[in-house]
């Protein structure tokens, strides 16, 4: 019963999307309907799984004093603080003007900004500190960096600009990204590809049943 | 005086400092600063002569601190903001072919627009959407906004209102529900696009502030993709345009051009190869040049001068730290 | 006209407060973070609830009326009941808070992974393998031989690199003699792929950072003309 079922649903879900590309008329077309509007809400459920999650490991720091738990006072009031506003302006909770909006603008936009902003100072200070030209390969990465960073700034082009039309360095970034790179991240592309389609088909098939945990 | 003291004396120092200068904003007395060429050129020379001594420094064994390098980069990027150098931006094959398509549509043609990012990759992607937007209404576009990220259909708007600010594009009188529509966000990623692909409003049956698909004049005759002309989306990852080429373009044979942050970018090049993408916007640089093919240069070209500086910052450390290592730091294991 | 200049305050506030981290962890870095979390967190758990909850399953099972061309309240669309299915699998996947009836949740993880693999199995096949092996395997020198020498150069190049790059991740054969050849001009490719990606990755990250020293430098302290 509890390795049983979940095993049929993957498997009899999985064969209906395997099928529904091929034959897209009745049922098959219908259960992908069916399934696909199932698929939105149970995401949206596990989503407000997450956050009722991190709720709760929040209340269980404060309950037993952890260090650091005026911090998880924080995260709860602030979850509270926008969920309690959002569902009282109703579903037009993001018209502009609205007090949700106010807080997407001037508090979750600057903080998410900023957090992602940060890693340019580390991604400096770790090429200065270990990108080293140590062999052939790392040559190969270090100059192929080195063309793509100049030629897709304006500045490459000016510095360049002495070279004929079709060999400067805006043209050399072009020429790497759209055949060297193209070549190399097509391989990767297809190597993942076989990968997830190997992986797909054992799942499918109830070889593979590790999400379903223990016991 | 203990650390934790003066460390808190600078921030407050900063803070007065900065409301200052706020209120010399505000009040009026204090006007914006810009540098002429000569002042940026003296700025740019003593920038390479203190990179010199940074390079000399760490010949002789001694790397300077990550706080250093910090400085640099902000330095790097902040500085060129106040410069007035124009710089000229040549056009790259992939955002020149996804001009092109937009060029073959017909004035009138209803686009889908579909927002799949946050705020933080803003800088790159909302030049991108307020240059499309512009493009669009320039060419009387029905414009229908989506989103596969819960914040996309708020940057969306907040790209429309940007866009209305300009007296040109006000003076459109762009009707919400019959020119455009924001038809909000949905979970489900790619499953949405699939079942978009037979009936859109399965997946939207509201728009972002509540109203009924069938009250919207928009997307009245707007069943699924083969009555939308044009998929643009705007992608920082997943779901994204990987989704959008696998499931509309594969599946639904959907015309779709992409502007992507520079770091997917160059993972969706096999598609353009292929011709599942018609073309590619690739981060900031997208945005400036696709700005300079629209004739409407904004965010995107006043930020390239920044990203030139930081650019060079970046590579000219990379040489430095290179350099060192070759002329001795080998020895003295250097390199970390 | 306050609350604009106190918007602003706040996010310059907020900004200012990540930043500190560069100089170290901090009890405002510490500050600004939690915020950030409980706000990000609580902004999908309001959207899902309008977008999904209501805009989807609620509307989609209780389907609103609107006053037509006649003035008859009509209903926007038939009533889809089949969603209650969806529903009552998104609260088997909540059950896992519940520990003693936690496996119910199972139920919902099957459904989720079973679709993830069907749909992906056929999605990444045809247009993360087939459209690209097609792609790769073509007349290099054009249809009727009019290629340009950089498109003849750029399809041997595509060609060989893709070919070689596959090579190097196949590990059921030692990387010896001409195979062993063929895997290193495979890394030599991806290591211009990986550089390639790296300058971009650079370039993203300086992008981001000039959006918020731009907000502190112009929307904040109007230093910038």
């Amino acid at each position: 019963m509890r390795r049983e079922i979940p095993l049929i649903i993957t498997g009899l879900v999985g064969i209906v999307f395997v099928v529904q590309y091929f034959i897209p008329h009745w049922p098959f077309n219908r259960m992908n309907a069916w399934f696909s509007d199932w698929f939105s809400i149970v995401q949206a459920c596990a989503i407000w799984l997450g956050a009722l999650n991190l709720l709760k490991i929040s209340l269980e720091k404060i309950a037993r004093r952890k260090s650091d738990w005026g911090y998880a006072v924080v995260i709860i009031a602030s979850f509270l603080l926008i969920t309690i506003i959002g569902f009282v302006e109703g579903e037009s909770f993001r018209d502009p003007g609205t007090r949700f909006t106010w807080l997407y603008d001037f508090v979750y936009t600057p903080l998410s900004s900023t957090m992602f902003a940060i890693l340019a100072f580390f991604v400096a200070s770790a090429s200065y500190r270990a990108f080293r030209a140590r062999n052939f390969e790392a040559t190969l990465l270090l100059l192929a960096a080195f063309f793509v960073m100049m030629g897709r700034v304006p500045v490459g082009d000016a510095l360049t600009a002495f070279m004929p039309e079709g060999w400067r360095l805006t043209d050399l970034a072009t020429w790497i990204m759209n055949f060297p790179q193209t070549a190399g991240q097509r391989a990767i592309m297809i190597g993942i590809a076989l990968g997830i389609v190997s992986t797909s088909l054992r799942i499918i098939l109830g070889i593979e049943r590790s999400h379903l945990g223990g016991d | 005086m203990s650390t934790r003291i003066k460390e808190i004396l600078v921030v407050a120092l900063v803070l007065v400092f900065c409301a200052i200068i706020y209120i010399g904003k505000v009040s009026g007395w204090m006007k914006g600063v810009t540098f002429s060429p000569a002042v940026s050129m003296i700025v740019i020379i003593l920038l390479a002569a203190s990179l010199a001594v940074i390079l000399v420094l760490t010949i002789r064994g001694r790397l300077v601190g990550r706080r250093t390098v910090f400085v640099y980069v902000g330095i790097a990027v902040a500085l060129p903001l106040f410069m007035s150098i124009s710089q000229y931006i040549p056009i790259s094959p992939e955002v020149r072919t996804l001009h092109d398509g937009l060029e073959d549509l017909q004035d009138g043609s209803k686009v889908l627009v579909s927002f799949d990012y946050d705020p933080p990759s803003a800088p790159e992607l909302q030049p991108m959407a307020e240059s499309f937007f512009r493009y669009c209404m320039d060419r009387d576009f029905k414009i229908v906004i989506m989103g596969l990220w819960p914040q996309g259909p708020l940057q969306a708007n907040q790209a429309m209102e940007k866009v209305l600010e300009d007296p040109k594009y006000a003076a459109k009188n762009y009707q919400y529900g019959v020119d455009w529509v924001n038809l909000g966000f949905q979970t489900g990623n790619e499953f949405v696009i699939q079942r978009m692909g037979t009936d859109f409003r399965s997946m939207f049956a509201t728009d972002y502030s509540g109203a009924n698909y069938e009250t919207l004049p928009i997307v009245k005759n707007v069943k699924n993709f083969s009555n939308v002309d044009y998929v643009f989306n705007l992608s920082a990852g997943y779901p994204g345009t990987v989704e959008w080429v696998q499931v509309a373009v594969d599946r639904y044979g959907v015309k779709l051009g992409a502007g992507n942050t520079a770091v997917q970018a160059p993972q969706c090049y096999p598609y353009l190869r292929s011709g599942q993408l018609i073309g590619i916007l690739g981060g900031m640089n997208g945005a400036a040049e696709f700005e300079k093919l629209t004739g409407h240069e904004a965010k995107g070209t006043k930020f390239m001068l920044s990203q030139s500086f930081s650019h060079m910052i970046v590579i000219a450390f990379i040489i430095i730290g290179n350099v060192a290592f070759f002329m001795g730091g080998r020895k003295k294991n250097l390199s970390v | 006209m306050f609350w604009e200049h106190f918007a602003v305050w706040v996010a310059a506030f907020l900004t200012l407060g990540i930043y500190s981290f560069l100089y170290k962890d901090n009890p405002w870095y510490k500050l600004c973070e939690s915020i950030f979390v409980g706000i990000s967190a609580g902004y999908w758990f309001v959207t899902l609830f309008w977008d999904n909850i209501y805009g989807k399953f609620w509307v989609g099972v209780f389907p609103p009326t609107h006053v037509n061309e006649l003035g008859e309240s009509v209903r926007t669309a038939q009533p889809d009941y089949w969603l209650l299915v969806g529903a009552v699998l998104g609260l088997l996947m909540l059950l896992r808070l519940v520990p003693k009836i936690g496996w119910l949740s199972r139920w919902s993880l099957a459904f989720i992974v079973g679709a993830t693999a069907g749909f992906y199995l056929i999605n990444y096949f045809s247009s993360n393998v087939m459209r690209q092996v097609q792609d790769t395997i073509m007349p290099l020198f054009g249809s009727g031989f009019d290629a340009s020498a950089y498109v003849i150069i750029g399809n041997i190049v595509v060609a060989v690199g893709t070919f070689t790059g596959l090579i190097y991740f196949f590990f059921s054969k030692e990387h010896r003699g001409a195979f062993g050849f063929s895997a290193k001009v495979g890394i030599f490719f991806l290591m211009v792929t990986f550089g390639a990606s790296f300058g971009y990755t650079v370039m993203s990250r300086m992008s981001l950072l000039i959006g918020r020293i731009d907000f502190l430098l112009s929307d904040w302290l109007g230093l910038i003309r």
